[in-house]
């Protein structure tokens, strides 16, 4: 009960000290608050940085844990062959975010005339493997491989070439390709934006019943498979096992992980060291500009002290107060940090920066950044409190009131 | 039981010399509750000490002083602080509020050491208690704000809203004029007496001294008990410096 009106009693006190001396206690802060906001700006960038550069990592090799099969053959490959021993495969481990992937290069016919596209053959499952969002339109529904002309997304470098027609008409592209043929627009997908040459993407089964015999499997297409990420090593060496005892001797079976974790494990956890180190050093200034205002003025208050020890405040509660002083101070210091790093990092320019146009919406400032500089800045405010509290409490009451 | 009870204390400083000052020597007194007990004596001889220590800031170099019975030294500061607190209300001739906080925001810095009620209930306990001195139209003044007699009755409000048992006042009307002195006494009168609390003051003014029931002198740190409300300053071998200037300014 006593610890409890303590408490409160001391945060009331020390809430009181700083509001009746807003003008030394902002100018102190200001060090903790610029200190703080640079803290907690370059956290939240380091994390949504993180967030493109993964987001950009998956949407190009896949996102963890993605396991990547190469068959090729040793002679002359039977169409279909490699394919029926994948679907088995696939069948018995269960494996549903599967996507065959075969990369081509063919003119399309535009517009403005015949340009070369890139040609991406896959599966329905490819969109979820690789976060691919659309802008326009929708990616394959699971009936599109059997419409009677093809369905294609494109890109927007493509859609844009076209004249960015609406999509519930219909446009149509054609390729020499597929003689002719022609390819209904469904979607356009989003790509980074310095995704500028004309792309395309195809199911596989549509392109195989499309193109020439044959000409599929000479693409050499491989298998990406998305699994969970506790069996994913254990899978891996079972597809490799499966797939190669189905096959036999005329190929040979390469299986492996593909996503960026293979690579690594953090690629923004320099990015971060340095930025904390950074931020840090500032925190470290703003303390000691606090420390130091704080000693000379906790001097000029002896006589607030003695008067307040002569109304029953003990030397601990001195302690606490002068020290929650400090750290009411700099929590203040640091939920105003926090708003500017909120306001900054929210900038149009600086959000393009960080995202260079991958990320869908960005995400809200997070709260780990907001949480991490508001609480260092009551650490600081509690080690920078320590000393003058030290101070207080060696003041003599009566020596204090005598002045 | 006497509330405070002091027997045979002295007080001792060391100087940066090295010899110990005395500032108070072989004292004995006692309080009892609802004592009035005034006590006079020249500049610098060794009042406030005497005052402190009657507050628990200071405690004797040698000899007893008891609150209640029970031997302040035996007892653990936070203790001492926390009876402080909830049994002794401090007035001082400087007045001694903060700067900056309002009338109430003074009166309230006791009760915000207090526990329970009292402290839940600060705010209004503050209020009606300015209200109880005069100044319930005052209540969010600062004190630079305030004359002399309105600042010393704000510090009265504030020594008395935890309802303490001892009033300790040096030379509350010490700072005001005549009139405005004689007018907060009247009132710290009042209050002490519907509180029934003992009220020890400190002063150079015979007229203040005289209001109180048991008189003391003070005289380079001995104390002597003065027979009637007659003992004043006059009395002294030496005036004091105050009021030699009194004399040279009135
Ligand atoms: N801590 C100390 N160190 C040295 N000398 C001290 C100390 N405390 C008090 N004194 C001396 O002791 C004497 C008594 O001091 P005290 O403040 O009690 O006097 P006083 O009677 O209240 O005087 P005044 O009427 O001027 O307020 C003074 O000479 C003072 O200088
Ligand atoms: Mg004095």
């Amino acid at each position: 009960m006593r610890f409890l009106t303590s408490f409160v009693g001391a945060i009331l006190e020390a809430w009181q000290e700083v509001r009746v001396h807003r003008g030394r206690v902002l100018l102190s802060l200001v060090g903790v608050t610029v200190a703080v906001c640079a803290l907690s700006a370059s956290v939240a960038v380091t994390d949504l940085a993180q967030r493109a550069v993964l987001e950009q990592a998956e949407s190009s090799s896949g996102r963890p844990f993605t396991i990547t099969g190469n068959v090729s053959a040793n002679g002359t490959p039977v169409p279909g062959e490699a394919d029926e021993a994948w679907f088995e495969t696939l069948d018995r481990f269960d494996i549903s975010y599967a996507t065959r992937v075969a990369f081509d290069y063919a003119p399309v016919q535009l517009p403005e005339g015949v340009a070369d596209a890139s040609l991406l053959y896959v599966d329905q499952p490819y969109a979820t493997l690789h976060r691919t969002r659309m802008l326009e339109g929708a990616w394959f529904a699971p009936g599109d491989r059997d419409r009677l002309a093809p369905a294609v997304v494109v890109n927007a470098a493509l859609w844009e070439r076209l004249g960015s027609p609406d999509l519930s008409t219909h446009p149509v592209i054609s390729s020499s390709r597929f003689e002719g043929s022609d390819l209904v627009v469904i979607g356009v997908y989003a790509s980074s934006s310095w995704d500028t040459e004309p792309a395309l993407m195809m199911l596989a089964p549509a392109a195989i019943a499309a193109l020439p015999p044959g000409t599929f499997d000479g693409l050499y297409p491989y298998y990406e498979m998305w699994v969970p990420e506790e069996s994913g090593d254990e899978l891996m060496s079972l597809v490799s096992s499966d797939l190669s005892s189905r096959l036999g001797e005329g190929f040979s079976v390469d299986v492996y992980r593909s996503d960026y974790g293979a690579l690594m494990d953090d690629p923004t956890a320099a990015l971060r060291m340095l930025t904390l180190g950074i931020g840090a050093v500032i925190l470290l200034l703003g303390a000691l500009g606090l420390l130091n205002i704080a000693l000379v003025t906790v001097r000029q208050r002896i006589r607030e002290i003695g008067i307040r020890r002569s109304m029953g405040a003990t030397a601990g509660r001195v302690f606490f107060s002068v020290m929650m002083e400090s750290v009411v101070a700099t929590a203040v210091a640091g939920v105003v940090g926090v708003m500017l790093a909120v306001l900054i990092v929210k900038l149009p320019i600086v959000e393009e920066f960080i995202t260079q146009g991958l990320v869908e919406d960005l995400p809200p400032f997070p709260t780990s950044a907001a949480v991490f500089g508001v609480v260092s800045a009551v650490a600081v405010g509690a080690l920078a409190g320590v000393i003058p509290a030290v101070v207080a409490v060696r003041v003599k009451p009566i020596d204090a009131i005598r002045i | 039981m006497s509330l405070l009870e002091l027997d045979d204390v002295t007080r001792t400083v060391p100087l940066p010399d090295g010899d110990p000052l005395t500032i108070l020597s072989g004292v004995d007194l006692t309080v009892e509750p609802g004592d009035r007990v005034s006590i006079v004596g020249r500049s610098g001889s060794g009042k406030s000490t005497l005052l402190n220590m009657l507050g628990l800031l200071d405690l004797p170099t040698t000899g007893t002083l008891s609150f209640d019975g029970v031997d302040v030294r035996t007892m653990r500061s936070g203790r001492r602080d926390r009876l402080r607190g909830s049994d002794i209300g401090f007035i001082f001739q400087q007045f001694n509020l903060l700067e900056g906080r309002t009338a109430t925001e003074n009166a309230v810095v006791p009760l915000i050491y207090a526990s329970g009620s009292s402290f839940w209930r600060r705010e209004r306990l503050a209020r009606e208690m300015l209200e109880r001195v005069g100044l319930g139209h005052r209540l969010d003044s600062l004190p630079g704000s305030l004359s002399g007699g309105e600042q010393q009755r704000v510090a009265i409000a504030r020594a008395l809203v935890r309802s303490p048992r001892l009033i300790l006042a040096d030379e509350p009307t010490g700072a005001l004029d005549l009139e405005t002195g004689q007018s907060v006494m009247d009132l710290l009168d009042e209050i002490v007496e519907e509180r029934e609390a003992a009220l020890v003051v400190i002063t150079h003014d015979p007229a203040i001294a005289a209001r109180g029931d048991r008189h003391f002198r003070l005289v380079k740190g001995t104390l002597t008990a003065a027979s009637s409300s007659s003992a004043t300053i006059d009395d002294e071998p030496f005036p004091s410096d105050r009021d030699v200037t009194a004399e040279v300014t009135g």
